[in-house]
C-alpha cells in the first residue's frame, strides 16, 4: 500500500493542505475527511452576501487546484477518535482509517449560551458557522415584522446585525457584556466609531449587560438581560465565539486547552507526523512573541497549509522541518453595512498606544496600534480607499522587530 | 495564461496585489485592475493571488505547464 496522508476537516484549511502537499511534492495518497456534506466552501459570505440573498449558496464552493484532482474526499464522515502513535483514525461508522501523516484542520463550531428557555430546532435560536446555519437563519429573517436580538458584538454579531438591517428586519438589537462592539480587537477609538456607524443605520445596542435567560415556551419571545431589561425577540443569533473541534484527538497526550497546541513549525505534541492548520491551531508567531495563539482569520489556513505541508513531508522523510518557522502577518476584514473594517498585523497586542495614521474617526480612518513603540497592527474603517491606505503600511508591519525581549530565544 | 476577474464578485480587497503585484494593482480610486495575459513565468504568483482572494473572483484559464 502506498503511503497516505489523511487531512481531518474539509474546509478552507483542509483543501489548502491537500493542495500544498501536492505542491510540496507528496505523491502518495491524500484523503480528506469532513463531516459536512459539502465540498469545501467559503464561510465569510455566510454572514454577508448569503444572508442578504445576493449570493446563491452554489457560488460558495472553492475551485480546487488541478494538482488536487486525485485527492479522495470522504464527506459526510465524522472522525470520532484518533490513536496517533498507531497512526489510526476511527470514523463515525466504526471503520478505521490508517495514515502515515495527519493534518488536523477541524476548525471550530459555534459556542452556545447555556441559559434557561426554549432551545433546539424551531425555537428561534440560531448560530452561524455553516451553510446549513445560514440557510436556516435567512429563512427566518425574511419574515416581515421580525425582531432580532444578536447576542455578541464581535465581528460575526456585528455583520449579522448589519445584514439584517439591510434586509429590513423590523428591529435589530445587539447585546454584549462589553461597553463597545469589537472592543478587544479594535481598541476604544475605533470601537466607538463603529458603534456610532451602526446606530446611525438603525442597529440598537444593549451594552454592558449579559443574557440572564430566554423567554418563551417552545419559541423565543424575548431575551432577559442581567440588568433586568427584557428585549422582545422572535429570532436570536448567538454570536458568542466558537470552540475548537478537538474532542476526537483526546487521549493522545496533546495540549488541547484551546485548540491544538503546535510548535513554531505547526507540529502537534512534538510528533513528526502530525501538523495542524487554520482556526483549530494554536501556534506561536515569532513575528510577535512566543505566546501560542489561535487566529480566527480567513488568511491563516492558506498561509499555514504552506508551512505545514513542508513540515509534514520533512517529518515523514525523517528530516527536521525547514528552518524558517511559521510567522504569518495576520490579515482580517469585516464588511458591515456600506463600510469595511480592514486589519493587518495583530492590533490587539497594541491597544494601549493607538495613533491615527490617516483620516479621522468620524470619516474614513486608518489607525496604528503600537507596543513598545513598534507598530504591531494597522486597522482601517471606511471605504475601499481607507483599506487601500491601511495596506500601504503592510511593508512596515512586515519589517518590525519581534516583541520578544532582546536576546530571548524565539 | 489568461486571467479573468469576475467583477461582479470582486470587492477590491487587494489581497491579489500582495501575491502578484506584476499582474494586479489597485488604481487611484482603489478599484482593481489587472493584466489579462500575463507571462507564464508568473503562474505561481497568479495561482497564489487566486487562492487568497476572499471572494474567489479570480479565474485562470489556459492549460497548466
Ligand atoms: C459566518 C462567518 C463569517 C466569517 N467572516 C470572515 C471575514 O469576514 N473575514 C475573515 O478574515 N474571516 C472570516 N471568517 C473566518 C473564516 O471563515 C475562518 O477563519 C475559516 O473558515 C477557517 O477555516 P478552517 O478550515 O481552519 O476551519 P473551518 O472552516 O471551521 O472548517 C473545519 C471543518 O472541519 C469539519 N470537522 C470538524 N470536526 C470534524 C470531525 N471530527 N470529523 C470530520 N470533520 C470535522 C467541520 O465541520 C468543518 O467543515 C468567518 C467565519 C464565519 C463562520
Amino acid at each position: 500500500m502506498t503511503a497516505r496522508v489523511v487531512v481531518a476537516g474539509a474546509s478552507l484549511g483542509g483543501l489548502r493542505a491537500a493542495e500544498r502537499l501536492r505542491a510540496a511534492g507528496w505523491t502518495g495518497a491524500i484523503t480528506v475527511v469532513g463531516d459536512e456534506p459539502h465540498m469545501p466552501y467559503n464561510r465569510p459570505p455566510l454572514s454577508k452576501e448569503v444572508l442578504a440573498g445576493s449570493a446563491p449558496f452554489e457560488s460558495l464552493a472553492f475551485t480546487p487546484r488541478a494538482s488536487a484532482a486525485d485527492v479522495r474526499w470522504r464527506l459526510g464522515t465524522r472522525i470520532t477518535a484518533a490513536r496517533l502513535n498507531e497512526r489510526v483514525l476511527t470514523l463515525d461508522g466504526g471503520e478505521e482509517l490508517a495514515f502515515d501523516g495527519l493534518v488536523v484542520a477541524t476548525g471550530l463550531r459555534a459556542r452556545r449560551l447555556r441559559c434557561a428557555g426554549p432551545s433546539g430546532p424551531g425555537s428561534g435560536r440560531h448560530t452561524l458557522r455553516t451553510l446549513a446555519d445560514a440557510r436556516a437563519l435567512r429563512s427566518r429573517l425574511t419574515r416581515p415584522g421580525t425582531r432580532l436580538v444578536v447576542v455578541g458584538a464581535g465581528f460575526i454579531g456585528c455583520e449579522v446585525a448589519a445584514t439584517a438591517v439591510g434586509l429590513g428586519v423590523a428591529r435589530v438589537t445587539v447585546v454584549d457584556t462589553e461597553p463597545l462592539p469589537m472592543l478587544r480587537p479594535l481598541g476604544e477609538l475605533l470601537a466607538r466609531a463603529l458603534l456610532h456607524r451602526h446606530e446611525r443605520r438603525g442597529v440598537r445596542f444593549a451594552l454592558g449587560a449579559g443574557v440572564a435567560g430566554f423567554r418563551g415556551d417552545t419559541r423565543i419571545t424575548g431575551v432577559a438581560l442581567s440588568d433586568g431589561r427584557v428585549l422582545d425577540a422572535d429570532v436570536v443569533v448567538e454570536a458568542v465565539g466558537a470552540r475548537p473541534n478537538t474532542e476526537w484527538l483526546e487521549g493522545n497526550g496533546l495540549d488541547l486547552t484551546d485548540g491544538v497546541l503546535t510548535d513554531g513549525h505547526l507540529r502537534a505534541g512534538g510528533l513528526a507526523h502530525v501538523v495542524a492548520v487554520g482556526d483549530v491551531a494554536r501556534f506561536p508567531n515569532a513575528r510577535y512573541d512566543s505566546v501560542p495563539r489561535r487566529v480566527e482569520h480567513w488568511s491563516i489556513p492558506g498561509d499555514a497549509a504552506k508551512c505545514a505541508a513542508s513540515t509534514l513531508l520533512a517529518g515523514l522523510a525523517g528530516h527536521p522541518p525547514p528552518p524558517a518557522p511559521f510567522t504569518p502577518l495576520p490579515t482580517f476584514w469585516s464588511d458591515q453595512h456600506d463600510f469595511r473594517l480592514q486589519s493587518f498585523g495583530t492590533p490587539e497586542l497594541g491597544t494601549g498606544d493607538i495613533r491615527v495614521l490617516h483620516g479621522d474617526p468620524a470619516g474614513d480612518v486608518v489607525v496604528g496600534h503600537h507596543s513598545g513603540g513598534h507598530l504591531v497592527g494597522v486597522v482601517s474603517l471606511g471605504n475601499p480607499a481607507a483599506s487601500a491606505a491601511a495596506a500601504r503600511h503592510r511593508a512596515r508591519l512586515l519589517s518590525q522587530p519581534s516583541l520578544l525581549p532582546q536576546g530571548a530565544a524565539p | 495564461m489568461k486571467v479573468v476577474v469576475d467583477m461582479d464578485k470582486c470587492q477590491n480587497h487587494g489581497q491579489c496585489v500582495f501575491a502578484a503585484p506584476d499582474v494586479f494593482r489597485l488604481d487611484d480610486g482603489a478599484q482593481l485592475v489587472h493584466v489579462s495575459h500575463p507571462d507564464d513565468a508568473l503562474r505561481d504568483d497568479v495561482e497564489e493571488a487566486a487562492d487568497v482572494c476572499p471572494m474567489q473572483a479570480i479565474l485562470i484559464e489556459g492549460s497548466e505547464p
